[in-house]
C-alpha cells in the first residue's frame, strides 16, 4: 500500500478544474435549454415544423422524417437557427459539448504533472467526442 | 402520518401507472392506437412529462437510471418512432449525469482516474453502438432492446452488491494508472482506501456497456456499477458515483450521433428531461422516507412489461 502514501480525501487539481467547468456548462446548458424551449412553444420565433403538424412525423423513423421535412442532417441545424424549434438545438450541442471542453481543459494539468499517460488518454478522448461531434460519422438509412 | 400519506400518493400514482400501461400495452393496442391523433398539439408533450415525472420518482426509488425506464417505455406505449426515443433517451441520462457529475467529482466519491480511461472504452464503443443502432432495422432494434430490457431485470433481481469489496492486490494496470483513492464513510466515520483489481477483464466489458448503451441509449448504469463493484472491486459508493459521471462521457458521444443524424425532436426531449428531472427530485426527497423495496419490484415488472412489449412490436404482434 505504499502508492496509496500520498493520497487524501480531497480531489485532485484536475478532478476540480474538471467539476467546475462541468457544472458551468451544465448549468448554461440547461438553461439556454429551457429558454429556447420557452421561445418555441409560445411562439415567440415561427417553427420551422408547426407544432400542430409535429405529430404526422414523429411516428416515422429518422430517414424518412429528414427527406419529408427536407431537414438536413449532420450540422446543417445551424444554418436553421431562425428557426423556434432549431433554436432548441443550441441548448442540446452545449450539453453534448461540455465534456469535449473539460477534458481540453485538464490536459495541461496533466501534462505539468507529469501523467503523460492520462494527457494521452485525455487527447485521445477529446478526438473520440470531437469525431462524434464534427458529424464525419454518418449511418446508412434502414 | 403525512409523509405515509405522500407515499401512499405516489404509489397509488404508481400503480395507475402500471395498470394504465398495461391496459394499453397487452391489449396489443398503443396509447396512439388507442386515442387517434385528433388532440391539440400539447397534448401528447404534457402526457410525456406526467409520465416521465412518475419515471423519475420511481427511477430513483428503484435504484436505476432513467433511460433504461424511459426507452422501452416511451417506445412500446407512446406513438413516437424509437430513432427519436433513443435520441430523447439518452439525452434525458446525459442531462441526468451532468447535474450529477460536478457535486460527485467535487466531494470525491467519483474518481476522475478511474474513469478515464473507462470512458475512452466506453465512449468509442457508445458511437459504433449507436451507428449500428441506426442502420440496423427497426424490427430487429425492437427485439435487442426487448431481450436486453429482460436481461437487466435479471441482472437486478441477481446481481449482488458489496459495500467494499475485498481486493487483496491491485493488479499491474491499475498500479501503473494509478488508480486508487481515499473515501470517509459517513455512517461509519471510517476512512477508507480502496484499490482495484481485474482492470483489463473490466476495460473488456465496458466494450459491450459502450455498444449497448449507444445501440439503445438506455444509459448504462446498470451495467456500470456491476462491473465497477464486483468485477473491478470499487466500493459500492464509488462505483455508484462514477458509473454515473461516467454516463456523462459515454452519452455524449453517442447523443452526437443521434443529434448529427437528426434524431432529436425538441417537443419530445425538452418536456421529457424536465419530468424526469424534477421526478428524480422528489424520489430524492421520498428516498429518505420510504422503503423502497416494494417500489423497486414494481420498477421491475414495469420493466418486465415494457421488454415484452417490445419484443412483441419486434416481432410484428
Amino acid at each position: 500500500m505504499s502508492e496509496n502514501n500520498n493520497i487524501t480525501l480531497e480531489a485532485t487539481p484536475e478532478q476540480v478544474i474538471y467539476a467546475s467547468l462541468l457544472g458551468k456548462g451544465m448549468l448554461i446548458g440547461l438553461a439556454m435549454l429551457f429558454a429556447t424551449f420557452a421561445i418555441y412553444v409560445f411562439g415567440i420565433m415561427d417553427p420551422y415544423i408547426p407544432v400542430e403538424e409535429l405529430s404526422n412525423y414523429w411516428g416515422m423513423g429518422v430517414q424518412e422524417y429528414l427527406q419529408t421535412t427536407n431537414i438536413p442532417a449532420g450540422w446543417g441545424w445551424v444554418n436553421m437557427l431562425q428557426y423556434g424549434d432549431f433554436l432548441n438545438f443550441l441548448g442540446v450541442a452545449v450539453l453534448s459539448g461540455i465534456t469535449i471542453l473539460c477534458y481540453l481543459a485538464i490536459i495541461p494539468t496533466l501534462l505539468k504533472n507529469n501523467d503523460k499517460v492520462y494527457a494521452l488518454i485525455a487527447i485521445l478522448e477529446v478526438i473520440v467526442l470531437s469525431l462524434a461531434a464534427s458529424g464525419i460519422l454518418s449511418v446508412g438509412g434502414h | 402520518m403525512r409523509k405515509d400519506l405522500k407515499w401512499l400518493t405516489i404509489s397509488t400514482i404508481g400503480i395507475f401507472l402500471v395498470m394504465f400501461l398495461a391496459s394499453t400495452g397487452f391489449a396489443d393496442t398503443s396509447i396512439s392506437e388507442a386515442m387517434p391523433g385528433d388532440h391539440a398539439w400539447w397534448y401528447w408533450p404534457i402526457v410525456l412529462f406526467f409520465v416521465t415525472f412518475v419515471m423519475g420518482i420511481f427511477a430513483v426509488l428503484g435504484g436505476v437510471g432513467g433511460g433504461v425506464l424511459y426507452v422501452p417505455i416511451i417506445s412500446g406505449f407512446f406513438p413516437f418512432h424509437l430513432d427519436f426515443v433513443r435520441g430523447a433517451g439518452l439525452l434525458v441520462a446525459l442531462s441526468g449525469a451532468l447535474a450529477a457529475g460536478p457535486g460527485l467529482l467535487k466531494s470525491n466519491l467519483a474518481s476522475l482516474r478511474l474513469a478515464i480511461p473507462v470512458a475512452l472504452i466506453a465512449s468509442s464503443c457508445a458511437i459504433v453502438g449507436a451507428m449500428i443502432g441506426l442502420a440496423l432495422p427497426t424490427n430487429i432494434v425492437q427485439i435487442a432492446l426487448g431481450a436486453t430490457i429482460l436481461g437487466i431485470c435479471a441482472l437486478m433481481l441477481t446481481a449482488k452488491k458489496s459495500e467494499i469489496p475485498d481486493v487483496p492486490k491491485a493488479d499491474n494496470l491499475s498500479t501503473a494508472l494509478r488508480i486508487y483513492g481515499v473515501y470517509r464513510e459517513d455512517s461509519t466515520g471510517e476512512t477508507i482506501n480502496w484499490k482495484i483489481h481485474r482492470t483489463p477483464v473490466g476495460l473488456f466489458l465496458f466494450i459491450g456497456i459502450g455498444l449497448m448503451a449507444g445501440m439503445f441509449g438506455l444509459g448504462a448504469g446498470w451495467a456500470n456499477v456491476p462491473v465497477l463493484n464486483l468485477v473491478m472491486g470499487a466500493p459500492l459508493k464509488i462505483s455508484v458515483a462514477t458509473s454515473k459521471f461516467l454516463l456523462s462521457i459515454t452519452d455524449t458521444s453517442a447523443a452526437w450521433v443521434y443529434l448529427n443524424q437528426g434524431c432529436v425532436i425538441p417537443l419530445m426531449v425538452i418536456p421529457s428531461l424536465v419530468g424526469i428531472m424534477l421526478g428524480s427530485f422528489i424520489g430524492v426527497r421520498v428516498l429518505k422516507v420510504a422503503k423502497p423495496t416494494f417500489i423497486r419490484w414494481m420498477v421491475i415488472a414495469i420493466l418486465v412489461l415494457a421488454g415484452l412489449k417490445a419484443l412483441s412490436k419486434g416481432l410484428g404482434f
